[in-house]
């Protein structure tokens, strides 16, 4: 594949935490490359450095050494500001929680909608991408409900429509069918390789669901911070 | 779209019994501020009834509020003629117990001269006294109504006129009797007690006297060289309205003006706990909710904005329940609650503040909450 095809490029990244005799190395010098339209499972025990990757490429962690290029910009470089980053992730980076953690005082639409709003969008335009996204993930008629009254296929579906409002080109999901049944869960991968392709972006999820092993493109198991394969 | 009223919505009821909780707190501060002005007021109102300028009492006495005070009731006449003097009257003050329909009533007992100082400023409903005896002029507090009749000391009198806000600094309301009824309510006793006084021979008559004598000056007159004026008799004092005021201000209410005031103080160091109590708990609810706005790229003004409204939102709420609350209750206090819109801006004031601050360590908590925290372990 081009260059201009990668979406994520993770380069000798480590973290580690404390200093010293308490010093816990998370991440040792990991590579990662993935490309437009790529859906990829991050694999491992408990520990393994996992999330803490997944934290890395989402901006949320600085790593302790190495480089981070999300889109073609270079993050964690010492330029970015905190507020840069956090725009970042609203521009470039959706997130698909375990728990769907939708914000339960709004309605499965405005739970969509606030982050258009935050991202600026007008309230109308922001709206009808909300009723558009919803409706193409099959909860269309649940708009105006609040998440407590959703099923735990609907809440996660929101909880996409709600990764994907702003067109991001980056998706991390963290165990995104773990509250979900066989049947369920296989539908959700299908729907996120469909929107990988369509938008463009590209998927990285954190998974232990075998069941949907066959759904991803490459398969990265990671132990004691290290790539094992790939 | 307003995050801090959509989540306020979702828990509406709770927060309404937020609101209704703080409000409560708000009427019982309210009420101390009222009934800390009300003392103020009601002391005051007992010297500023009469409208005098300079108050001519017993020499070596503050009377006669914060001490009594007795001068022959010639003295009127006397400082009538003086100089600079437009008017003059003589006035007394007692507090008597009289039963009224069953019930013992604590009443302060004004004398004065129709048609010189000393009387009621506003006579608020009926007439002012048109005969020289056994008529009385009541205030509403009294609970008495125009025509009705109530015994005073040996004689029955008739209400035939109400005034409104005329107490003594212990909140008994006023009546107001003529100065010749006022005279022989204070010598009248019992024909009993009358009788066994006559057999031991003090049978003599002793000339009247009164607590102090008003006067109103002339326009252009000077208070300060009446005062030193009257003073030169021996027997005599006098004190301007402006020292008669602060005379009882510092002596008479002093104590319990302090008293309410540190209660108050107290209260609302309490209400402002509470109010930082109930806004940090309700943050704390919600970190995982921020956690998870942060992590889709909220910026902090709007995790700020979600907190800070709220505060703001409740403390006003509680404040205008408050507000509500004192106003249809204070008439039922025993007591004078007096609130001007003065204090309501002060306590709103310091609300505002006390909701910025309290909301300051909600907005500490939230800001500090890892967003990864969102995506769990």
């Amino acid at each position: 594949m081009a260059s201009g095809d990668i979406l994520v490029d993770v380069r000798g990244v480590a973290k580690h935490y404390g200093e010293g005799e308490t010093r816990v190395d998370a991440l040792r010098s990991v590579d990662l490359r993935v490309h437009v339209g790529e859906v990829i499972a991050l694999l491992g025990p408990s520990g393994s450095g996992k999330t803490t990757l997944l934290n890395v490429i989402g901006c949320i962690l600085a790593p302790t050494a190495g480089r981070v290029e999300l889109d073609g910009d270079a993050v964690f470089d010492g330029k970015w500001l905190r507020s840069d980053l956090r725009r970042l992730r609203l521009d470039k980076i959706g997130f698909i929680f375990q728990a769907h953690n939708l914000l339960p005082f709004l309605t499965a639409e405005e739970n969509v909608s606030v982050v258009l709003d935050l991202a600026g969008w007008p309230a109308e335009r922001g709206r009808e991408r909300a009723r558009e996204l919803l409706d193409y993930l099959e909860v269309g008629h649940r708009a105006k409900v609040k998440p407590a009254l959703l099923s735990g296929g609907e809440a996660q579906r929101v909880a996409i429509a709600r990764a994907l409002a702003n067109r991001p080109r980056i998706i991390l999901a963290d165990e995104p069918t773990a509250a979900l049944d066989s049947g369920r869960a296989q539908l959700v991968m299908d729907l996120l390789r469909k929107l990988a392709s369509d938008q463009k972006a590209c998927i990285i999820a954190v998974t232990h669901d075998e069941k949907i092993f066959d759904r991803f493109d490459r398969l990265i198991h990671l132990r004691d911070g290290r790539l094992v394969d790939s | 779209m307003n995050l801090a009223i959509k989540d306020i919505r979702h828990g509406l009821f709770r927060f309404v019994l937020t609101c209704l909780g703080l409000g409560l707190l708000m009427t019982v501060v309210l009420a101390m501020i009222g009934i800390y002005n009300g003392l103020v007021a009601d002391a005051l109102a007992v010297v500023k009834a009469p409208a005098a300028d300079v108050w001519v009492v017993e020499a070596g006495t503050q009377g006669p509020f914060a001490e009594a005070s007795s001068i022959p009731a010639t003295t009127r006449d006397a400082v009538a003629r003086m100089p600079g003097v437009a008017e003059a009257g003589a006035i007394t003050y007692q507090t008597i117990e009289a039963s009224h329909a069953g019930k013992t009533l604590r009443l302060y007992v004004i004398g004065f001269e129709p048609g010189r100082p000393g009387g009621p400023q506003r006579i608020a409903e009926g007439r002012g006294l048109g005969r020289s005896h056994f008529e009385l002029l009541s205030d509403r507090k009294t609970g008495l109504v125009a025509g009705e009749t109530i015994r005073l000391g040996r004689d029955r009198f008739t209400v035939v006129g109400l005034v409104e806000d005329a107490m003594n600094s212990g909140g008994d309301p006023a009546v107001y009797v003529t100065l010749a009824d006022a005279l022989t309510l204070q010598t009248a006793m019992d024909p009993a007690a009358a009788r066994v006084q006559a057999a031991r021979g003090d049978g003599g008559l002793r000339p009247p006297t009164v607590a102090a004598v008003v006067a109103r000056l002339q326009p252009g007159a000077d208070v300060a060289l009446l005062t030193a004026t009257v003073r030169q008799w021996k027997h005599l004092s006098a004190l301007s309205q402006g020292e008669q005021e602060q005379l009882l201000l510092a002596s008479v209410v002093d104590r319990a003006r302090r008293q309410i005031g540190l209660f108050l103080g107290i209260l609302l160091s309490v209400s402002a706990v509470v109010i930082a109590l109930i806004i940090y708990t309700m943050t704390m609810e919600k970190l995982k909710q921020i956690a998870t706005l942060k992590l889709i790229g909220a910026p902090d003004r709007t995790i700020v904005g979600l907190i800070v409204q709220q505060a703001l939102i409740l403390g006003i709420s509680g404040l205008a329940i408050g507000l509500a609350l004192i106003f249809l209750v204070k008439d039922s206090f025993p007591r004078r609650v007096v609130l001007e819109p003065f204090n309501a801006l002060v306590l709103t004031g310091i609300i505002l503040m006390v909701c910025l601050v309290a909301s300051g360590l909600g907005v500490r908590a939230a800001l500090k909450v890892d967003p990864a925290t969102a995506l769990g372990g």
